[in-house]
């Protein structure tokens, strides 16, 4: 199901974290290239077209942001896997409504990280816990009500089914967990949990701007 | 919603609670029978977590029968007498099944489990003005008031349907015999009411007592075991002591109940963030990850799903030998949803010793004293999941 050692990108400032980072994926992963600053990033990026990046969200030149910026719409093949120390909402809404296809924090472990990097190569979504709660906080019915925005029913809703999968990895549970609950194949959790970044991407509910825009993000 | 039946039976089919509810209306519409199956199912399925139903302990319960037996049985003599005194014979008729249902009334009430009992007296006892809340001076003088006047009037409207004088005399009558009942039954009836606030005081007694035990179990039998495992580390073991000397000296002396989470913070997400720090602070080795959805103001019943939550946490610390804890908490409109769950060593709910009283008492008592559950998920190698709901009193948005 994942490509044979995928050609991965790490763009991080922190050189210790990089070699651990390198150490930790061994030879599962072909690293391509790394990077420690936005503008020589996405210099490197584009001449090597990885696979998948893992971008730190704090970045100096212009943070995480900039590199996806720069990359995703010339390359949109590119995948980008999100990592960052930091869980706040702002942090993660922002890269992901950029394109990233997941958010995974630092203090993951190196077997989920791989599993994680096999899932973006193979173009589904990764959600951490605290995005799935953040996601199920920003959908929830009558939070839209502060704006007069027209909704699209069809983006701007979760599904009860992916309600129930959002709140199984709020919950801890890994993706073979959560099918294993819910009786269903782990490649229908992630087809619903794919639908579920589209959504959160193409959204216009307001919440989901408005952490962006707060902080000139956008 | 009333015993719980629908939702039990939804959750071994796999149907929508809320299906199944309909469902029971519907029929219940269309013929008596469902009413008597849905009581009957009441009545002898265990509720989930208990090993008696509510028959057997009713059966059981010698005290509540003889109570019911001494109200019940010159109540009806006395009801017999006076309608047969007035020639309304048929009053009498309808008075033996109404007592009869008073009386199984009372016994399932005396022997239903704690949660039902808080929605009897949450949500049914206010209907008929009976609730636990205190009602004031003033209310219990006008509803005297009421009932006097009220039964003046009846006794005078008797007295003008019968135009002859002599009609008072089966009234006297009856009103000697009454009379009597009360100076032959009298003593039993004070006897047995003096058993009863007995019984209440006892009952209340041992309410605080596994209060109290909960405490001691969440602070001091908490760290004894912390300060077992680690007895390699004098330095520690000094620190945990310290910490849970000062702890229980101002419990004891100065009468601060160690830390209720409630005391500190005005919500549920507050109260899960102090949660975590509190976990993490404690020097267990353990990273709470959190996620909370929604938020609400805080009540009696929130705080003790928190601190009902901090114990299952700090039991994943101590005994799972994970890592890292997942803390998921929900908002929804009607209650609160809780998850702790790790993916330590797990364990066997059946084999936990009965007197053991982590779950038992700091988990699932205390989640029921104010009407919400806790189910334990765990098998040896699978982690653990503690799953905590609590309903929302209404009226707090």
């Amino acid at each position: 199901m994942s490509p044979e050692r995928p050609r991965i990108f790490l763009v991080e400032d922190h050189a210790v974290f990089r070699a651990g980072v390198r150490a930790e994926l061994g030879d599962a992963v072909d690293v391509v290239g790394e990077a420690d600053e936005a503008g020589a990033a996405v210099e490197l990026i584009t001449e090597r077209l990885p696979e998948v990046v893992l971008l730190d969200v704090h970045l100096p030149g212009g943070g995480g942001l900039a590199v996806l910026g720069g990359v995703h719409r010339a390359h949109p093949e590119v995948q980008f896997l999100a990592l960052s120390v930091s869980d706040a909402p702002e942090d993660v809404i922002a890269v992901i409504r950029a394109g990233a296809r997941g958010y995974v924090t630092k203090t993951i472990s190196g077997p989920e990280l791989l599993q994680a990097v096999y899932r973006v190569a193979a173009g589904d979504a990764v959600f951490s816990p605290r995005l799935a709660g953040f996601v199920l906080d920003a959908f929830t019915e009558g939070g839209a009500a502060v704006v007069d925005l027209p909704l699209d029913p069809e983006l701007d809703q979760l599904s009860p089914r992916e309600r129930e999968v959002l709140r199984l990895i709020a919950r801890g549970y890994t993706y073979k967990e959560v099918a294993r609950d819910l009786g269903i194949s782990a490649k229908t959790v992630e087809t619903h949990v794919s639908s579920v970044l589209r959504k959160l991407q193409l959204s216009t509910r307001h919440q989901l701007t408005r952490w962006a825009t707060d902080r000139r993000l956008v | 919603m009333l015993g719980g039946v629908c939702g039990g039976l939804a959750r071994r089919s796999g149907i929508d609670a809320t299906w199944v509810r309909i469902g029971f209306v519907v029929l219940a519409l269309f013929s008596g029978v469902m009413v008597l199956v849905y009581a009957l199912a009441w009545l002898f399925v265990p509720l989930e977590g208990e090993d008696t139903n509510v028959f057997a302990r009713a059966v059981e319960d010698r005290r509540g029968i003889r109570l019911v037996a001494a109200v019940c049985i010159p109540l009806l003599i006395a009801v017999q007498l006076v309608t047969s005194a007035l020639h309304v014979g048929f009053v009498g008729l309808l008075g033996w099944p109404t007592l009869l249902a008073a009386g199984v009334v009372v016994l399932i009430w005396r022997n239903a489990g704690e949660s039902e009992r808080s929605f009897i007296d949450h949500d049914v006892m206010p209907l008929v003005g009976a609730g636990p809340q205190r009602e004031g001076r003033r209310g219990l003088l006008v509803r005297v008031a009421i009932g006097v006047a009220l039964g003046a009037a009846g006794i005078v409207l008797l007295v003008e349907g019968h135009t002859t004088a002599a009609a008072l005399r089966p009234v006297g009558g009856a009103a000697l015999v009454a009379a009597a009942a009360v100076v032959v039954f009298g003593p039993w009836w004070l006897s047995l009411v003096r058993d009863l606030i007995a019984e209440r005081q006892a009952r209340a007694m041992a309410e605080e007592r596994a209060q109290m035990a909960a405490h001691v179990h969440d602070s001091v039998l908490q760290t004894l075991a912390l300060i077992q495992r680690s007895a390699d580390d004098p330095a520690r073991v000094v620190r945990l002591a310290r910490a849970q000397e000062r702890e229980l000296r101002a419990w004891l002396f100065e009468g601060r109940a160690p830390g209720s989470i409630g005391d500190d913070v005005a919500t549920v997400a507050q109260g899960v963030g102090l949660l975590q720090r509190q976990v993490e602070e404690a020097d267990l080795g353990i990273a709470v990850q959190v996620v909370v959805v929604g938020d609400c103001a805080l009540d009696e019943g929130l705080s003790a799903l928190l601190d009902a939550a901090r114990e299952a946490t700090v039991n994943a610390a101590k005994w799972s030998g994970a890592d890292q804890v997942s803390l998921y908490a929900e908002v929804e409109a009607g209650a609160v949803t809780l998850f702790v769950r790790d993916r330590g060593c797990g364990f066997d709910p059946e084999a936990v010793a009965p007197d053991r009283q982590g779950i038992a008492q700091s988990i699932r008592a205390r989640m029921a004293r104010f009407g919400g559950t806790a189910v334990v998920r765990s098998a040896p190698g699978e982690g653990t999941e503690v799953q905590l709901a609590m309903p929302r009193r209404p009226g707090d948005a």
